[in-house]
Order: C-alpha cells, then sequence, then structure tokens
C-alpha cells in the first residue's frame, strides 16, 4: 500500500510541473504588458519601468520561471493590484467559506446520488428506478444558477425560512450547499445505477443469491463494493466540479469565498490574485485526484500490485 | 458502424436490408423520450434560424414604458422586464445566441479533440503520453474556471466563450477518439488496408475516424448541454454576452434585481435553459442506447 502510494506520489510530479508552468505563462498571455497592468493605467513610463525591474520582468523567461517558483513554494504570491494587500492574506480569509461548502455539498450529493442510483438500479425500469432518473436528468440539466435564484426565491424570500446571503451560521449553509450540490447528486445517480446495474448482472452475483442469501446481504455486500471502483473515480471528477460550480453559486448568494473572489478579480484583472486562484484550485484538484487514486487501490486491490 | 457512407444509397424501407443506418433508426425510435427530445431540438432549431421573423417586437430596440415588470399578458406573452422589452422575444433570440454557441463551442473542440486522440491512438510513442497526461490534466478541471482563465486572457465576448468553451471539450474528446483508435487499430481491415500500402492519412480518416463517429455523435450531443450551460454561467457572471444582447444568462442576471417584484424575468430564461439542455441530455442518452451502449453516462 505505502509503495502504491509513493508511486502515485510521484506520479503528480510532471502534472503540477505542467500546472506551474500554465499559471506562469498565464500572465504573460494576458493581453498588454504585465508591468504596465501592474503599474496601474495612470503610470509613466518611468514608473513602469521600475515596476518591471521590481517585479522581474526584465529578466529573461526562464530566469523569471525559476524566480516565480522559488517564490512560490516560500508562500509569496504577490500583492494583489486592486486591494494592495498580499494575496495570501485575500485567499486566506476566504478560503475557509468556500471549503465548507464545497465539503457539505459533496457529502450530501454523493450519499443522496448514490442512494438514487442503488434504489433504481435494484428496482431498474420500475417507478423508483423511472421517479430517480427523472430527478437526475433534470438535476443535470438545471443550471445552478437558475436553482439558486429559485431556491432563494421560494425558501427566504416567499417563506422567509432562510437566510438569503452571508456565511455566517450553519442556516445559511443549506441553500448554497443544495444548489452547488444538486448536479453532482445527479450525476452520481445516474453514473452509480450503471455501474450497479452492470455488477448486477455478474456471475457471482447469481451464485450469492443462488447460496439462499438474502437480497439486501447480495446487494449491500456483494454488488456495493465491486460497483463502487468507477464511482469513486467519478466522485474525483466531480471534485472538480464542484470547485467550478462554487464560482457560480457564491455569486448567486454573495458567498464570502474564494469563488466570488475570481469572479471579482477577472473583472478588475487583479492579475497576481487570478494567478494565484488558478493555482490553488489546481493544487486542490490535483490532491483530491490523488486522494481518490488512494481510495481506489484500497477498494480494489488488484490495482495495488500493478 | 463502420459503413457509414453505404446508407444514403441504401432502402429502409422493409425488412430485406438491413443497413446500420435502418439498424439505429430502429433502436431509436422505439425510444419515446429520445424522439420527443429529437422533435423538441428540431423546433430549437426552427425557432433559433426563424428568430429575428417570428420575434413579435425587436428584442433589443422596442422598449415600453408603461409597462415596466408587468407579468405575462396577451401582448407580452412572458411578460416585460424593467427596461420594458418584450421577454417572448428576447427568449426566442436568446435561442439563436444559446444554440450557436453550443453548437459551435463543441464542434471547435471536437475537431480538435478528434484529431488529437486520432494522432495520439495511432501513432501512440511519446505523442500519445504527452497528449493524454496534458488532457487528463484539463478532463476534470472544472470547464468554467478553464473558461473563466480564457475569458480573462481575450476579455469578455461571445466569441471568445465560444472558445473559452471549447477548450474544454478538447480533452474529453481526445480520450473518447484515443480509446476507440486503439482498439480499431488492431483489427483486421485495418491491416488489410496497411498491406495494400494505404497511407497513414487515408487509413486514419477513411478507415478509423469513421468507426468512431458513432461515439463521437453521442457525446456531441450530451456536450451541447453542458456547454450551453457553461456558456450561460459565463454569461450570467457578467463575462459572457454584453447588455443589450438577450442571451439567457445574461437575462437571468438582469433579472436578479426585479426577483421580488418580478419573478416571470427569471422564470422564463430558466425554463429556456432547463428544457433546451434537457432536450440535448435525453437526445444523447436516446443516441447512446441506440448507438453505443459502451459510453459514460455524463
Amino acid at each position: 500500500m505505502l509503495s502504491y502510494f509513493l508511486k502515485r506520489l510521484l506520479g503528480l510530479i510532471p502534472t503540477l510541473l505542467i500546472v506551474m508552468v500554465l499559471v506562469f505563462l498565464f500572465v504573460h498571455m494576458l493581453p498588454g504588458d504585465p508591468a504596465r497592468l501592474a503599474a496601474g493605467q495612470d503610470a509613466d513610463d518611468q514608473t513602469v519601468q521600475l515596476v518591471r525591474q521590481e517585479l522581474g520582468l526584465d529578466k529573461p523567461m526562464p530566469v523569471q520561471f525559476v524566480n516565480y517558483f522559488t517564490r512560490m513554494v516560500h508562500g509569496d504570491l504577490g500583492i494583489s493590484i486592486r486591494t494592495r494587500r498580499p494575496v495570501i492574506d485575500v485567499i486566506g480569509e476566504r478560503f475557509m467559506p468556500t471549503f465548507w461548502l464545497t465539503l457539505t455539498s459533496m457529502i450530501w450529493s454523493v450519499i443522496f446520488g448514490m442512494v438514487i442510483g442503488m434504489v433504481s438500479a435494484v428496482f431498474r425500469n420500475r417507478w423508483p428506478d423511472q421517479l430517480g432518473m427523472t430527478l437526475a436528468v433534470s438535476g443535470i440539466s438545471f443550471p445552478a444558477f437558475a436553482l439558486g435564484m429559485v431556491l432563494m426565491q421560494i425558501f427566504s424570500v416567499d417563506l422567509g425560512w432562510l437566510p438569503t446571503v452571508g456565511a455566517d451560521t450553519w442556516r445559511n449553509y443549506i441553500l448554497p450547499s443544495i444548489t452547488l450540490g444538486a448536479g453532482v447528486a445527479a450525476v452520481m445517480a445516474r453514473f452509480t445505477r450503471a455501474s450497479f446495474v452492470d455488477v448486477i448482472g455478474e456471475d457471482f452475483v447469481r451464485t450469492a443469491r443462488a447460496k439462499g442469501l438474502r437480497e439486501w446481504v447480495v446487494i449491500l455486500k456483494h454488488c456495493l463494493r465491486n460497483a463502487l471502483i468507477p464511482v469513486v473515480t467519478m466522485m474525483g471528477l466531480q471534485f472538480g466540479f464542484l470547485l467550478g460550480g462554487s464560482i457560480v453559486v457564491e455569486a448567486v448568494f454573495n458567498w464570502p469565498g474564494v469563488g466570488r473572489l475570481l469572479v471579482d478579480a477577472v473583472n478588475v484583472r487583479d492579475y497576481p490574485v487570478i494567478q494565484a486562484l488558478v493555482l490553488m484550485f489546481s493544487l486542490e484538484f490535483i490532491l483530491i485526484n490523488l486522494v481518490v487514486d488512494v481510495l481506489y487501490g484500497f477498494i480494489n486491490p488488484t490495482i495495488r500490485y500493478k | 458502424m463502420t459503413q457509414i457512407s453505404a446508407t444514403a444509397a441504401a432502402p429502409t424501407t422493409g425488412n430485406a436490408v438491413r443497413t446500420p443506418w435502418s439498424e439505429f433508426w430502429r433502436k431509436f425510435k422505439k425510444q419515446k423520450l429520445g424522439m420527443i427530445a429529437l422533435a423538441f431540438v428540431l423546433f430549437l432549431i426552427v425557432i433559433a434560424i426563424l428568430a429575428p421573423w417570428i420575434a413579435p417586437f425587436d428584442p433589443e430596440g422596442y422598449f415600453d414604458y408603461d409597462m415596466l415588470n408587468s407579468g405575462p399578458s396577451m401582448a407580452h406573452w412572458f411578460g416585460v422586464d424593467s427596461l420594458g422589452r418584450d421577454i417572448f422575444s428576447r427568449v426566442l433570440m436568446g435561442a439563436r445566441i444559446s444554440l450557436a454557441t453550443g453548437f459551435f463551442s463543441v464542434f471547435l473542440g471536437g475537431i480538435v479533440g478528434t484529431t488529437l486522440g486520432l494522432l495520439a491512438g495511432y501513432y501512440e510513442g511519446w505523442w500519445d503520453r504527452v497528449t493524454m497526461r496534458i488532457s487528463d490534466v484539463l478532463f476534470a478541471f472544472p470547464g468554467i474556471l478553464l473558461a473563466l482563465g480564457v475569458v480573462a486572457i481575450l476579455g469578455s465576448s461571445m466569441t471568445n466563450v465560444v472558445v473559452a468553451v471549447s477548450v474544454f471539450s478538447v480533452p474529453a474528446f481526445a480520450r473518447l477518439v484515443r480509446g476507440n483508435t486503439l482498439v480499431l487499430k488492431h483489427l483486421t481491415y485495418i491491416e488489410s488496408a496497411k498491406s495494400i500500402g494505404a497511407s497513414d492519412w487515408t487509413i486514419l480518416l477513411r478507415h478509423i475516424l469513421p468507426g468512431t463517429i458513432s461515439s463521437i455523435v453521442v457525446y456531441f450531443t450530451m456536450r451541447v448541454g453542458t456547454s450551453i450551460i457553461t456558456a450561460a454561467s459565463l454569461s450570467f457572471l457578467g463575462m459572457g454576452a454584453q447588455p443589450p444582447t438577450p442571451e439567457w444568462g445574461a437575462m437571468l442576471n438582469d433579472a436578479r434585481a426585479d426577483m421580488v417584484n418580478a419573478p416571470h424575468e427569471a422564470l422564463f430564461p430558466s425554463l429556456a435553459i432547463f428544457l433546451t439542455v434537457l432536450a440535448f441530455n435525453l437526445l444523447g442518452d436516446a443516441l447512446r442506447d441506440a448507438l453505443d451502449p459502451r459510453i459514460d453516462r455524463r
């Protein structure tokens, strides 16, 4: 298990490098001169020149990359153009609300989606299946921002049960979390159903039934573990979806998280913040994939020895 | 699956001749939901084409200042927005924008992705490893984040949204086509094509590509729905269509300020996006069941 884990860890290095290079190049792909962008629109040529030297933008590209790399490793992400504060502080205070929102959404949607998928597969082509799959296909077709607006209108404005904006209490989390998780729950339900339907048709399931095992033992003990393998991979992919979804959902609920920070930063072209956020999102994403890989090896022992 | 070109000449009536096309149609038309979805998609395409002529009012230039924020009525079926514009006309025009964005972005991403996938699957080696490594990184990377990055670089406009959204279709197509190519290239008919001296180019385009078409069609259809949502999300965030363009996501963004007294302004664009994407997803499901049961359910 340990060697498998280490192997996966080493496998991340090329991915990390690609991401670092892309994020580094990002600033150079922006239209216009990054030095001028950093100095501000009204700056004269001399100031721009000074800023260029200060940021090291006058050096050759490879040197710049090494400098950039060293700074990143030391946690120096630059200074926000808009707020003139260190980027790491700006992101720091926005990180936790997004983290909790993503986590709560992931937990409920995975449980809910897997249960719907299992029930649908067990009652294949009967009414629970039809109901579950109707819900699921609607879930992947309804855009998160529209769902968020509808939920807010009904539960916050009309009924007054839940707060509309802010992230202070657990009650604030309910609507954004439902909005963000709905799409994931729908995808998980469809995927779990497909995977379960495959497994239920296998010979070992027939054997288990032939032995006279109870149906729920067959489903939970024999099918679930095998059906989980592709589902866990899917879960990892869905985390990426949640990270993206949080950007939209945070805009709807005026959530004080990193998603909204990113939108604001793109709007005012605060490129050090954009750069740092893209890097952060990528790292998060890579880390989650590592966790998924490890989980995968845990569930499916054959993969560890390949 | 491989002789798509034979379909035009083959008779589709009677049981005498079974072509891939008639087989597909036989399986497809059994699926009621798929047929409804197909009809709805065709209906949307007609609306998108005819929108400027069938819209009762000018979607951008008509203002009725006496009816600001008024609900649905005989004159204005979907009501009037906060600037006095007719929402029905704007939703119709929005169909044109959303369908065009969806189609073109997936088309662009599909072409690039398919090319990369064909080359990676056929030649393998270092090219394959590099393409797939990048695809893996991009594949599950949040599409909207990627799109935001592209918009940050290129600036916000509808053309840039198409480019931005197409970028995240590339790795999906590349992986799909590569997988198919890897299987197909070991089949006997490819071997025989090689042995009679067909060039790599001919083999790729005339013998392998047709074999991957059915998966591509299914994926294309499903991807259009996702792309429409992503494009609408970008406009909703203010990074896509700019006012006064009647894009559905942008209309929803406008509607936020009047949610309390005029919820119909949000209702109709939401319904439009939902039904359109639903139709593409259901059509994709039905196509998959009729063409290629192996493709995964996303």
